[in-house]
This record gives structure tokens, C-alpha cells and sequence, in this order.
């Protein structure tokens, strides 16, 4: 039982591995690939979008496809008040800065995008990472050290877990959105040992929410701090899209955000925001802030462009949650298996019988004009194959129903429904 | 409590995950003899964990691979407390 990632017992040795070859350890991925390419599929994981035409339309291997599986939730990347701040931001500054945060990296428009983070969250402090994983990565490993215990969702984002590992702090997991579990497990933890709890807003596998108000009261109870990863829920959930501890009334008991910029903010980039009093040191501890070069000028300027629109996003937020409830309420009524009996967020997944059949089905509706993730283990939680659908404020409600038509024929089409 | 008070509970918790019925033994192995998937394992961590009142952590479990060893890790962690 030496990792959370299940592995066959007898490994198969691929023909022709010259002695010591290192690859050998992924003989059983190459094997499972082949074996899927040979049944004569597209290759899910290589697909290649020749042409975005909007955010939510793009050419993918020549045909013109409707992009359902981007997380580009508030449809912010063709957003000419966004392109056009990166636009001026790339002549102004060039197009990159080379350099870490804390030397030569910093410029104008990070500081001004870490100003529109703790104006969107109303928090004092705002540190804006290269990536969503390194924010993650940072902030655990900084805070969480030897001798620490993190107490995590066993569902967590691998960010999550590579940032548990990089800190070497003692890991212990809970039963997916399983409150007593939590309890039960911070109560057993040494009084006087650190405790970091580690939720997810919404879990992208399922779509489905966490009970954070719950979590983090035994959390608090047990004197643990609590971080919150909100990057599926940022600009969507909650009245100011502040996500779903806002949603949920206990934003003010959250000690750290984690979120991200490359989903409703529509680019790339992580960040972490908090109200503890200490925070800006994390500029100078945190590895993974201080050992890469910061974002493109650009970069930051679509970011914090787009950041400031999202408090205004009322409208947007309330149609996508109507595409949420159809799309869920369409493919339920089809016949399709859900990860969640209700619509909880703008990510539905559709269960697959298997990983062949949801191959299938994934390329059936690629050649319908539609792309979804097609996520499988040990992404995925039960070893579970999912076409994962992200939707988009920018679907209208036509191809909301473009969308339902296609996944009856291709679901027909394959047997699944 | 003693080792062998130990291995008698653990056996009884094991059983409902021992699908095959594989015979167990100090030396038998959770992933290869018993075919445990992550699921299995975090399953069964939370059986012994309350059983015991005890916690074994991601990073105690990396190091426990056979039935032997987990054994002797809950008795490490129970004459701890």
C-alpha cells in the first residue's frame, strides 16, 4: 500500500527496453495507450486546436467544434477589454520580465494585479505565482514543514498533494467531503502538533461542492488553519464570485485562498490571497514564488483586467447557471449516469461504463463538432472514466441545446445510452 | 497490548477486503498478494485508524507494505499513546 495510486501486480516488461532503461517504469501507461490507439480511437490526449475562434468555438483537427471542456467558465479570454490590456501591456513592457518576483521581476502590473485580488476577495494581502500548481505548491510546503500534519479531502489536486510531499509534512487524507472523518482524524492529531486542513471549493472530477461551512467550523474547533482552493468556483459561485466560502457564508474564517487565473479569469497564473498578518513573508520563504521567473507583462494586465470585470459578472454568473441546470437536467433526462444528482457548480461529469467506452464516446462526440475532457484513473476518484464537461458563460442557450442533441446521437451511437 | 492481540484484530478488519480469500500471512503484500486499489487502502486505513484510535499518515503507510509490517506499525502507534 505505498501510494494512492493503484498499480497492477505483475508489471509488464515491454519487448526490446535495453538494460537499466529508466522508462521502464511506465511500461504498463505505454502499454494501456497502445492498446486504446490500436482499437482505432482519436488520441484523447493529443488533440490539437488549429484555430480558437471564440471562447467557446475552435477548430480541432479541421472540424468546427464547440469547446465544452476548458474551464474558461466566464468566457473572459476573447474579452476585448482583456486583449486589449495584454495588447498594450506587451508594447509597453515587452514580452517578458526574465526574472524572479523578488528581484527583477516585479513590475507595474503585478503589484496592480495583486491590488484587483484583494479587491475582488476584500483580503489584505494578495501574492500572485507563475502557475495555479505553484501557488498551491508554494503555500503548502512553505507553511505546512516537517513535524506538520496536513489533513486533506483524499480527492484533492495533485498541486495539493506534490505540495504535501515538497514539505515534507505528515499527510493524512479523509474520506471524500466526509465531515466526521475530518473531525474524527483532527482529534486524533498531537495538541500541540501544527495543523493545516485543505479543502477544495468544488472538486473538478465530479463538479461537485464541498460542506466548507461544516469543515471549517471542526477545523477551527480543532485549532488548525484552513486553506481553500477555489480555482473551479472563482468568478462563478458566490454573490461576488468570491466562490464558495463566500457562498457559504465562512470566507472570513478561511486563513488562505488558493485560486488560479488559467479558468474564469481566462489566462495564466496562480495566486493565494489572505488576512493573516505575516503573509508578505511567504515572498521571501516560499520556493516556487522566488525560483521562477514572474508572469508576462501581458499576462498580468489580461489578469487584472479580467479579475475587475468579474465583480461585475452578476449577469454572466446567472446564466451560466442556467446552462449548468439544462445541460443537467438534458443529459439526466437522456439517460446518462451524473457525478452529481443536482447541478452544484459549472462542471458536469458524465460517468462512463469504461475507459474503452468512454473513448468511444469522447471521439463520437469529437466527430459531432464537440469537445469534452475525457478524464480516467488515476485522475479520476474509484478509478472512475469521465467525460467532464466544463460550461461556459458565453454558451447560449441554442447550443446548450446543440450540445444535448449531439451527446444523444453519440450516445446512441455507442451504446451507452 | 500485545502483538498477537494486534494481529487478531486486524485480521477480523481485513476480511471484508480480502475478496479472494487470500490466505495472510507476516509476509503477505497489500498491493501484489491482495490486489488493493487506492480506494481498498484508504478504506481500510480508516478501519484500522478507528479500531485503534490511532492515525497512520500517507507517509507512515508509504512505508508499510506487507501485513507483517502494518502490524508492527499499529503497535508502534498504540504503545505510543
Amino acid at each position: 500500500m505505498s501510494e494512492g495510486i493503484s498499480q497492477p501486480d505483475a508489471p509488464v516488461e515491454r519487448e526490446g527496453r535495453a538494460k537499466g532503461d529508466l522508462f521502464a517504469k511506465f511500461d504498463d501507461l505505454i502499454a494501456m495507450r497502445e492498446g486504446l490507439l490500436a482499437s482505432g480511437v482519436e488520441d484523447p490526449f493529443n488533440l490539437v486546436m488549429e484555430k480558437v475562434l471564440s471562447p467557446t468555438r475552435a477548430i480541432c483537427n479541421g472540424r468546427e467544434t464547440i469547446l465544452l471542456g476548458t474551464y474558461n467558465y466566464m468566457g473572459m479570454t476573447f474579452d476585448p477589454d482583456v486583449i486589449e490590456a495584454g495588447k498594450q501591456a506587451l508594447e509597453e513592457f515587452g514580452s517578458g520580465t526574465t526574472g524572479s518576483r523578488v528581484l527583477n521581476g516585479t513590475y507595474q502590473g503585478h503589484k496592480e494585479c495583486e491590488d484587483a485580488l484583494k479587491e475582488f476577495y476584500g483580503m489584505d494581502h494578495a501574492m500572485v505565482f507563475s502557475t495555479g500548481y505553484q501557488a498551491n505548491l508554494g503555500i503548502i510546503s512553505t507553511i505546512a514543514g516537517k513535524g506538520d500534519y496536513v489533513v486533506l479531502d483524499i480527492d484533492s489536486h495533485a498541486s495539493i498533494y506534490d505540495g504535501c510531499a515538497m514539505g515534507r509534512a505528515e499527510i493524512v487524507p479523509f474520506r471524500h467531503n466526509d465531515i466526521e472523518a475530518l473531525e474524527k482524524r483532527l482529534k486524533r492529531i498531537p495538541a500541540d502538533a501544527g495543523k493545516l486542513v485543505v479543502l477544495e471549493g468544488v472538486y473538478s472530477m465530479l463538479g461537485d461542492v464541498a460542506p466548507l461551512k461544516e469543515m471549517i467550523r471542526v477545523s477551527k474547533e480543532a485549532g488548525a488553519m484552513v486553506l481553500v482552493d477555489e480555482a473551479h468556483s472563482m468568478g462563478f459561485i458566490g454573490e461576488h464570485g468570491r466562490g464558495v466560502a463566500e457562498a457559504q457564508g465562512v470566507l472570513d474564517d478561511v486563513d488562505f485562498v488558493i485560486g488560479t487565473f488559467s479558468k474564469s479569469v481566462g489566462t495564466v497564473g496562480g495566486f493565494c490571497v489572505s488576512n493573516h498578518p505575516d503573509f508578505e513573508i511567504m515572498r521571501l520563504v516560499c520556493r516556487p514564488y522566488v525560483f521562477t521567473a514572474s508572469l508576462p507583462p501581458s499576462v498580468v494586465a489580461t489578469a487584472a483586467t479580467s479579475i475587475r470585470k468579474l465583480m461585475h459578472g452578476s449577469n454572466k454568473r446567472a446564466h451560466l447557471w442556467e446552462n449548468s441546470r439544462t445541460l443537467h437536467k438534458g443529459l439526466k433526462d437522456l439517460g446518462f449516469q451524473l457525478g452529481t444528482d443536482e447541478p452544484q457548480s459549472a462542471i458536469i461529469a458524465v460517468i462512463m461504463p469504461d475507459l474503452t467506452k468512454g473513448a468511444q464516446m469522447w471521439e463520437a462526440l469529437l466527430k459531432e463538432g464537440l469537445y469534452v475532457n475525457l478524464a480516467r484513473p488515476p485522475a479520476t476518484p474509484a478509478n472512475m472514466t469521465l467525460l467532464r464537461c466544463s460550461l461556459c458563460a458565453e454558451h447560449s442557450d441554442e447550443e446548450v441545446s446543440t450540445i444535448l442533441g449531439m451527446f444523444e446521437r453519440a450516445g446512441q451511437a455507442t451504446g451507452i445510452i | 497490548m500485545d502483538r498477537a492481540e494486534i494481529d487478531r484484530r486486524i485480521r477480523d478488519l481485513i476480511a471484508p477486503f480480502n475478496k479472494n480469500d487470500v490466505m495472510i500471512t507476516d509476509a503477505t503484500t497489500f498491493q501484489g498478494d491482495l490486489e488493493f486499489d487506492s480506494l481498498t487502502v484508504m478504506d481500510f486505513v480508516a478501519a484500522i485508524e478507528d479500531e485503534f484510535d490511532i492515525i497512520i499518515s500517507m507517509n507512515q503507510q508509504a512505508e508499510i507494505e506487507t501485513y507483517g509490517q502494518l502490524v508492527d506499525a499499529v503497535k508502534k502507534l498504540v504503545d505510543a499513546q
